[in-house]
């Protein structure tokens, strides 16, 4: 129904906007190679448009392929097909005008915040004294005067991002990119650059005609963007568009703040549900949780003031946890049987109530249990120590094969979230200088 | 149109911006002009120190153009007053082989880290090298380049030149290939998202990137190296006796004239270049390398320079450095921006071919060159020869190991004591890394005259002298992992009533056991070598030999026997080898897994 709603929605932007486009994403699908040399396809026929005078948003889970688009627009990686048509032309490489803001800021720890900066303009072929004043505007423009001469290490987590926004600004781009640019940033920080931004932005005081902004916190998608798209997991790929029709400054407040913020989450929960509905195989990518904090989610949601049941926003909130926190928690407490995720909505199962009130060891039975019966690697795990005369297997075995469905870094996410599951659960143990599964718990962890 | 407009006017607003600073603090303007026209102490300092080393580097060269005939017959005279002449040269052989060392660094690195085909074969090869004991390979290396230019000094320079370089470069190599191909990710996508060409990547990432560790490597380098260069000084191949004006010459020709005055002087003058190294060079380069550390690594001991505080406050390097900006600005505009790309994937084939090409040239080489080697050695000298040099081998083996177990049992626990107190470590840190730069075979003739004197076993008693020099790498690596040690892991230990060989194995051992397999492994590789010289000594003509594969060696490179030469580096290198493969390395690796420093 979505995928509907979302072609009809792609189909009148283009006739609208067709002419008003600064870059075109045409039907871009990317695969990479497996190390058995198969494709994993990680973006399936995308197609975005960036108009002048607007901020989109690109919101989707891990692992959706976000990041995969942005580095594909940015010129550093190429389009396994499809193409990106910029200025009229086919994007090849990285491009003047296109500048791009980094989530780990990516600055220079050798170079002062002027030399920083100065490095954005480094392909330009600038004079010397030119290129200084140019720095020093953007330094000026963002708001860190004072600070030319400090070294990156000498500033504060939001001054550093700041340096990388003046980096990418000096170039005075059309096109800004920004992978999660706020989310390294802690909460009060990211709040205020982000307003800095948007006052830049709504003042016209930026060359930039578009900004692509990569996130997976459904607030600030809806706080900053004009257009957002939602991508689906495995292969990523748009699902819905939605367009944010207030205007800056927004309050996050607003009734009707509020209700999109909603709805956005409950779309991006639908194919959750789904999920939970039919059985997991056995190259099912685990969201790697802690057992601890799984058990931490179940007390709050059977406490004061939900009893069972939470607006999700709301206890992200409540709990001080960003969204991209929350979600693989909810997901695994989903797999595993203890919560349900309806419309937005987290809600403890019949099986999460009684978790919460068993003590330790029945707990652990209970995990183990869920475990065997709904996460099929981990039954796999079991059965082939339980077949094995010495009941040990090297990781590298099931490494392997989650391989065979998985990307590596999600092979070896989903091969550490099942072994520390499996340790809590005393389903079978892990020698970590070994690098092998075993069924015997040792002495020091029988103890 | 709407861009370029808006860009027109962004660069007026800063323009603007700019005069009014300017305009504001016409006084700080005023007081930084006037600063810089005076010359500070530190400016005539930095400028006397500059210029009188550019003098003695011109005097120097002037000599390198003589006839060989002319500095055999002048010989080395044993007046102290020829010392620091004498120094200079030695000094200026360590520097030209330390440049020579960090251009074929940086070329053979990145060769490694961006070519797969050239990384597969270059890196057992540099792994290999670093195993070859270089002081076997004088004889070769001499021969080969007195071949280059006849007669003429430059050839023997050359080769003792070159023979610093074998006990440098390797493991800068290495440094520099680590740092390459670690290079954080993030920070390579944004060189090629602004677009840097590959120079400025090179000047603005990858050097600044591999910069601690080379700088690390280089000191440590350099620390060795005096040993070669002392040793390499005075050379017998055979028939022909090099020598070139330097201290390691100074003080052979002190042993063959028994005079233990002169090897005292030679004691004091290295003492005094060593210090002069120490503080002009290696403290304010690791100083400078501070900078380029990235800021999550915890630094042991805040490295102080007062060369470097110097320089840095000098206004002449400063105009110096700006002069160095200007000309690489030059460069940087006639530079056109490369466009750097993923590159286009090849079809499969045409790299399955290269690839089949490529190896298959590199084993048949191999297997020639095996081949080659065995019928040399096979006709020349017969197997029975090579079990001799294994069983010889065998010997020193024994002495390597013995000494290693003696110098942890001493150095670790006094390592441990000082590391664990800020204070005394900040103070015996450089004294034990001078000591590890300090050239032990310069103490050999005071070694050997006791022997001598009192009649002593050369057996036993030419042993320590192998590992006198490479004592201090346990030393001074045990003290750096006790000061990184966690203090709250003192407490707990302090807490849970941890005494005595319980501490040391719960608390302590673990801890350092990282830093500890570092300083033993290269105090072990460096006595291999050592033993070259330390197996086989003279004071005068009395000749004192040890059994061991390090005389075997001396023995064959004296009396120009190439095959025996041959046959002994290489069971060395392997012997080498081996151990780094089978206990070394399989011990960091543990160690560190232990230690939680990955
Ligand atoms: N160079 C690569 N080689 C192989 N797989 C890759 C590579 N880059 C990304 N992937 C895989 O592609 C998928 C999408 O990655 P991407 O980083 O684009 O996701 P994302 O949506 O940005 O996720 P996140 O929100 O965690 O940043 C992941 O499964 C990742 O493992
Ligand atoms: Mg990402």
């Amino acid at each position: 129904m979505s995928e509907e709603q979302s072609g009809l929605a792609n189909g009148a932007y283009e006739a609208l906007d067709n002419h008003n486009a600064v870059l075109r994403v045409r039907g871009v699908t990317r695969a990479f190679s497996r190390p058995n040399g198969d494709p994993l396809t990680v973006l399936e026929a995308v197609d975005v448009n960036l108009n002048k005078g607007e901020i989109v948003g690109l919101l989707g889970r891990s692992g959706s392929g976000k990041s995969t688009l942005l580095r594909i627009v940015a010129g550093l990686i190429r389009a396994t097909s499809g193409q990106v048509l910029y200025r009229g032309a086919p994007l090849n490489g990285p491009a003047d005008g296109i500048a791009m803001v980094f989530q780990s800021f990516a600055l220079f720890p050798w170079l002062t915040v002027l030399q920083n900066v100065e490095a954005g303009l480094e392909a330009q072929g600038l004079g010397r004294e030119q290129m200084r004043e140019r720095a020093l505007s953007a330094i000026d423009l963002i708001g860190l005067d004072g600070f030319a001469n400090a070294f990156p290490r000498e500033l504060s987590g939001g001054m550093r991002q700041r340096v990388g926004f003046a980096r990418a600004l000096v170039t005075d781009p059309s096109v800004l990119l920004m992978d999660e640019p706020f989310s390294a940033l802690d909460v009060l920080t990211a709040e205020n650059l982000r307003t800095d931004f948007l006052d830049l932005w709504t003042e016209n005081k930026l060359a930039i005609q578009s900004v692509l902004l990569v996130t997976h916190n459904i607030e600030e998608a809806v706080f900053m963007c004009d257009r957002i798209l939602v991508f689906s997991s495995n292969p990523g790929r748009v699902t819905a568009e939605i367009k944010v029709p207030f205007k800056h400054p927004r309050n996050r407040l607003d009734p009707r703040f509020r209700q999109l913020v909603d709805d956005i989450y409950a779309r991006m929960t639908v194919r959750a549900k789904t999920g939970a509905a039919t059985v997991l195989s056995i190259g099912e990518r685990l969201p790697e949780v802690p057992t601890n904090l799984m058990a931490g989610l179940l007390e709050n949601l059977a406490a004061e003031p939900y009893h069972g049941r939470a607006d999700m926003p709301a206890i992200a909130q409540a709990l001080a946890l960003e969204v991209d926190e929350l979600f693989p928690m909810a997901e695994a407490l989903q797999m595993l049987g203890y919560a349900e995720l309806v419309s937005g909505d987290i809600l403890l199962t019949p099986l999460g109530h009684e978790f919460t009130e068993a003590e330790m060891q029945a707990r652990k039975h209970s995990f183990a249990k869920q475990l065997l019966t709904r996460i099929p690697l981990a039954a796999h795990i079991k059965s082939v120590l339980d077949d094995r005369p010495g009941h040990r297997a090297p990781s590298v075995r099931f490494l392997s094969e989650l391989e065979d469905h998985l990307s590596d870094s999600a092979a070896e996410q989903t091969l550490r979230a099942v072994t520390m599951w499996g340790r809590y659960a005393e389903i079978f143990t892990y020698d970590d200088e070994a690098e092998a599964f075993s069924l015997e718990i040792p002495e020091s962890e029988q103890a | 149109m709407a861009e370029s407009g808006s860009q027109n006017s962004a660069e007026n607003a800063s323009g603007a911006r700019a005069a009014g600073r300017l305009i504001a603090h016409p006084y700080l303007a005023l007081r930084g002009f006037a600063r810089g026209t005076l010359p500070s102490g530190w400016d005539i300092a930095a400028f006397l120190l500059l210029f009188g080393t550019f003098t003695l580097v011109a005097i120097a060269f002037h000599q390198f153009s003589a006839p060989l005939a002319a500095v055999e017959n002048a010989g080395v005279t044993l007046s102290p007053a020829a010392l620091p002449f004498y120094a200079l040269r030695t000094t200026l052989r360590m520097f030209s082989a330390m440049l020579l060392s960090l251009i074929f660094s940086l070329g053979y690195a990145y060769l490694c880290a961006y070519s797969r085909r050239a990384e597969r074969v270059l890196i057992p090869v540099l792994d290999v090298l670093q195993s070859v004991p270089i002081l076997g390979f004088l004889s070769f290396t001499v021969t080969f380049f007195l071949g280059l230019f006849p007669g003429k000094v430059l050839g023997a320079e050359l080769a003792s030149i070159f023979a610093i370089f074998t006990s440098q470069a390797w493991n800068m190599t290495f440094s520099v290939y680590q740092s390459l191909r670690t290079l954080p990710p993030d920070l390579v996508e944004a060189t090629r998202s602004l677009r840097f060409s590959p120079w400025q990547r090179f000047r603005k990432l990858e050097l600044p990137f591999a910069m601690p560790g080379l700088i690390w490597n280089m000191m440590m380098s350099m620390s060795g190296g005096w040993f070669f260069v002392v040793a390499s000084e005075a050379i017998t191949v055979g028939n022909q006796t090099i020598t070139l004006p330097g201290i390691g010459s100074y003080v052979a020709t002190a042993i063959e004239q028994r005079d233990l005055g002169a090897i005292g002087w030679a004691i004091g003058a290295m003492l005094v270049v060593i210090l002069m190294y120490d503080q002009l060079l290696f403290r304010p380069l690791i100083a400078y390398g501070e900078r380029f550390r990235p800021d999550d690594m915890p630094s042991q001991i805040e490295p102080e320079s007062w060369v470097l505080r110097m320089l840095q406050r000098s206004r002449m390097v400063k105009w110096l450095a700006a002069l160095a900006a200007a000309i690489g600005d030059r460069f940087r505009r006639a530079a056109k921006p490369i466009r750097l790309r993923e590159p286009r994937p090849l079809p499969a084939w045409t790299n399955a071919a290269t690839d089949f090409l490529w190896y298959g040239a590199v084993i048949v080489c191999a297997l020639y060159g095996g081949w080659l080697t065995v019928r040399y050695i096979s006709a020349s000298l017969g197997w029975g020869e090579v079990g001799h040099a294994v069983l010889l081998a065998l010997a020193t083996m024994l002495r390597v190991v013995v000494l290693v177990a003696v110098a942890s049992l001493i150095w670790v626990p006094i390592g441990v004591a000082i590391g664990l107190r800020p204070r005394l470590a900040a103070v015996a840190q450089p004294v034990a890394q001078f000591l590890a730069a300090f050239p032990s075979n310069l103490l050999f003739p005071v070694a050997v005259f006791l022997i001598v004197r009192f009649k002593l076993s050369p057996d036993v008693f030419l042993s320590p002298l192998m590992i006198f020099g490479t004592q201090w790498y346990i030393l001074f690596n045990v003290i750096a992992g006790a000061t990184v040690y966690p203090r709250d892991l003192q407490d707990a230990a302090k807490n849970l009533h941890l005494r005595g060989w319980l501490w040391w194995k719960r608390a302590m051992l673990p801890g350092i056991l990282p830093y500890y397999v570092t300083g033993a492994m290269t105090a072990a590789g460096g006595s291999w070598n050592a033993s070259i010289v330390a197996e086989f000594v003279t004071w005068g003509d009395t000749h004192l030999h040890a059994h061991g594969l390090g005389n075997y060696i001396a023995e064959a490179t004296a009396n120009g026997d190439y095959a025996r030469v041959m046959l002994g580096v290489a069971v060395m290198a392997l012997f080498v080898v081996s151990f780094n493969r089978l206990l070394w390395r399989p011990l960091y690796r543990r160690a560190e897994r232990l230690s939680g420093v990955e």
